[in-house]
């Protein structure tokens, strides 16, 4: 593998982690904004609070490690990708403000409406943002963000049928991994009615996922049919691993088997993420863009990727034991501990 | 909807934008790095004394810490959005130049979020040394993060490590680029004041409460470890302020006239303390003579460049930089009075001082602290224009050319003003109601994460 494949490999590890982890994150907001009314829907959103609080911030960090590698390795990609999608953008962006400072501002009130009215900042920014990344991954996907500042059209180029299926799916995966996830985490702190509620939860919306999936098979045959060819070419054992992997993951959940179903709930999704970037490759910007360009040919400097690659390796050194404990810690499931 | 080129309207309206967005979380970043530090500090002094006060500070303090490291991760994420959103053709040229720093500090942001989630969630479910020792990490990355960014500022200011040709960069050697010339007087007076606001910002809510009539031990302490940390870094941080000036004479003459409104260069030329810009001459202002010559060289025959060697169209705006800067100094001097103050009261009596006047000025040590700090920062971002990278792209030339950045910048105000009531009214409701939790927290018996 060349130095330029080496780093959108690393790049893609990263976003796959944010999609995984962070996603989940944004999943637990989606369910507290359909948690229901503030008494009946405190035990659910208390369960969510404490599921993403001690991690939110860590898992959040993928985004920057994806946003930052992009610029050093592929500058001119970022530059492109960052000014033709400016909008939705600039939308998630002030949906991630708006998320983090409500969770945080959320813990720390105790008034109920001050609760409410941060509880509800949370919870619709928690649905907006990824809808908005997804918008920016179906734009380039389907060839609509060219090579140079703003060079694409700045409306088109995230609101169009692949942008829309992109958000939709985003959003749609990231209520389904929270759901199962709350599924294990709700049995685990013995709250079987908890439980029960996000089987149902992860039941449904893993069958709404698998419909809008499917339906967006002609979404992309009509859109993006450059994407759609990669999907059912190169990228087609990822696309059917993802489909037996949500398969699984139903079953696994319709016989309460939790921990295993957070396994292949996050194979299903990983094979999405992974099949997207094998059905453009080579492109890192793919045609129909006219000035499309590939992983060899955005690549930063050689000196760069190299001192890159390897303050990253060094990082992951001291990164990789600090997250083990950190979620080792938070497993373990401690009862009758208060803080005060 | 295709664009053009960046409207004027548009520059200015990105540039707002950044400021506000900058300037916003250069306040939460100082917080980041200096409060760890400090808390564990009172952590160490109750484990080792036993004492109730020093628990009891370190918990308080942790609390908020935990509010404002998560507003504060938030608001540093949308900096590096910002920067490709408004400034994409740096980034398109010179990203993987500064690349490398950005990359270390995204390493050393995560080690900060990890340890400090495990240091607030486990303060009970780890034994109190292990516990202690998990803090550490919070202050060796929150340090390592800062210097990172900042070399990367420095850059800008000093870009280095990179051949062009036709507008492309061809060789890169990110190393050279990151520890260019003005890393080292960036980097230290960057942390050093991050250090004084944290200590003052804290000061000066005890200094209320005391003024309030809250003289118990608690306050007491809470007062005097933060304050003397800052005011024991003050004079350190003066004198790097003058070596981080001596620095601009020799590498940025252009910053450093602009900061000190000579125009014309030559010797002997005094230093002019206010004033106003009127033609080509600082106005209204206290000339010290000679001054600025013998602050530089030592020697009041120390040749000064001054304004006359760049075209116009290269000086950056001297009024704003001027001003700032003086502010800045003033404000500096005057916290160093206030320590001193102290200092003298202490060694005389072991007691703060009797004068109300003591604690009615500390109160307000803390905002002019941060003022101090933006002060500052407005000096050596403004100073540097009209340049983006100096000497190398203007910042009009690396604006994002799509139109609607005036809505952009509407929204961001909306948002950072919503936040800001926030973040005070949340941590003031902290301040008197201790069982709130913080967001990292778990609270009762639920424990579970994934």
């Amino acid at each position: 593998m060349s130095l330029a494949q080496w780093s959108i490999t690393v790049l893609w590890i990263g976003l796959t982690l944010y999609v995984l982890l962070a996603g989940a994150d944004f999943g637990g907001g989606f369910w507290d904004l359909f948690a229901g009314g503030t008494h009946r829907g405190r035990p659910q959103r208390d369960l969510i609070e404490h599921s993403i609080g001690p991690v939110w911030e860590a898992n959040h960090v993928w985004l920057i490690f994806v946003i930052v590698l992009l610029w050093t390795a592929f500058p001119t990609v970022f530059a492109a990708v960052m000014s033709t999608l400016y909008i939705p953008l600039t939308l998630a962006a002030l949906g991630i403000i708006a998320r983090g400072a409500a969770f945080a501002f959320r813990k720390a009130s105790d008034q109920l409406g001050q609760q409410r009215l941060f509880g509800a900042a949370f919870a619709l920014s928690s649905v907006l943002t990824p809808f908005f990344l997804g918008t920016v991954a179906g734009g380039i996907a389907s060839g609509r963000v060219p090579l140079g500042l703003a060079a694409g059209n700045l409306l088109t180029s995230w609101w169009n049928p692949t942008s829309v299926l992109a958000g939709t799916l985003a959003v749609g995966a990231a209520a389904y991994l929270a759901a199962t996830y709350l599924c294990a985490d709700a049995r685990r702190e013995v709250e079987h009615q908890l439980a029960e509620a996000f089987r149902r939860r992860a039941l449904v919306t893993g069958l709404v996922l698998g419909a809008v999936a499917l339906g967006g098979i002609a979404v992309l045959h009509a859109d993006a049919p450059q994407l759609f060819d990669g999907l059912t070419h190169r990228a087609l054992p990822l696309v059917i691993s993802s489909g037996i992997a949500g398969v699984a993951s139903l079953l696994l959940v319709l016989r309460r088997r939790y921990l295993l179903v957070r396994i292949t709930a996050a194979l299903a999704v990983t094979a999405v993420v992974w099949g997207w970037a094998l059905a453009q490759y080579p492109y890192l910007l793919p045609p129909p863009a006219r000035a499309n360009i590939t992983i060899a040919a955005g690549a930063a400097n050689p000196d760069v990727l190299w001192a890159t690659l390897i303050a990253l390796a060094a990082g992951a050194a001291l990164l990789i034991p600090s997250l083990l404990w950190l979620f080792m810690l938070f497993q373990r499931s401690q009862h009758g501990v208060k803080t005060p | 909807m295709i664009a053009a080129a960046a409207s004027p309207i548009d520059l200015f309206a990105a540039r707002q934008q950044m400021g506000i967005s900058l300037g916003w979380h250069i306040i939460l970043a100082c917080l980041g790095v200096g409060m760890p530090a400090l808390t564990l500090f009172v952590e160490w002094r109750g484990w080792r004394t036993g004492e109730p006060a020093y628990q009891l500070l370190a918990r308080r303090w942790a609390k908020a810490m935990g509010v404002l490291f998560a507003v504060g991760a938030v608001s540093g994420t949308i900096l590096s959005f910002e920067m490709g959103l408004l400034w994409p053709a740096m980034m398109s040229r010179y990203g993987q130049v500064i690349g490398l720093p950005f990359a270390m500090e995204g390493i050393a942001f995560f080690i900060e979020a990890i340890f400090l989630g495990i240091y607030l969630y486990a303060w009970d479910r780890l034994p109190p040394r292990q516990h202690l020792l998990s803090g550490i990490p919070i202050v060796l990355a929150g340090v390592a993060s800062a210097f990172f960014v900042v070399t990367a500022n420095a850059w800008m200011n000093q870009p280095r490590g990179f051949d062009l040709t036709n507008g492309t960069v061809t060789a890169v050697d990110p190393w050279a680029a990151m520890f260019n010339p003005a890393t080292p007087p960036q980097t230290i007076h960057m942390l050093l004041a991050a250090f004084m606001v944290s200590g003052f910002v804290i000061a000066s809510v005890y200094a209320v409460a005391l003024l309030r009539g809250r003289r118990d031990r608690y306050h007491r302490l809470g007062f005097l470890v933060s304050f003397t940390a800052a005011a024991v870094i003050t004079p350190v941080q003066i004198a790097v302020g003058d070596y981080a000036a001596r620095f601009l004479a020799s590498y940025q003459t252009t910053k450093l006239a602009a900061i000190e409104g000579v125009y014309h260069t030559g010797s002997h030329i005094p230093l002019t303390v206010a004033g106003v810009p009127i033609g080509e001459q600082l106005r209204y202002g206290l000339e010290i003579p000679n001054g600025l010559s013998l602050l530089v060289g030592y020697s009041p025959n120390t040749l000064i460049i001054g304004l006359d060697r760049v075209p116009v169209a290269d000086r950056p705006p001297v009024g704003i930089v001027h001003l700032s800067f003086d502010v800045m100094v003033g404000l500096g001097f005057g916290l160093l009075v206030l320590g001193l103050w102290l200092g003298v009261s202490w060694w005389r009596r072991r007691e703060l001082p009797r004068s109300p006047w003591f604690l009615r000025t500390a109160s307000l040590s803390g905002i002019a602290a941060c003022c101090a700090l933006e002060a500052g920062w407005v000096t050596t971002e403004v100073g540097r224009q009209p340049w983006i990278v100096w000497g190398q792209m203007r910042t009009a030339d690396a604006v994002n050319p799509a139109p609607g950045l005036l809505t952009g910048l509407v929204a961001v105000l909306v948002v950072y003003l919503v936040m800001t009531i926030g973040t005070v009214y949340v941590l003031r409701r902290m301040a008197r109601y201790h069982q709130l939790a913080a967001p990292q927290e778990v609270d009762a018996e639920l424990g579970g994460a994934w």
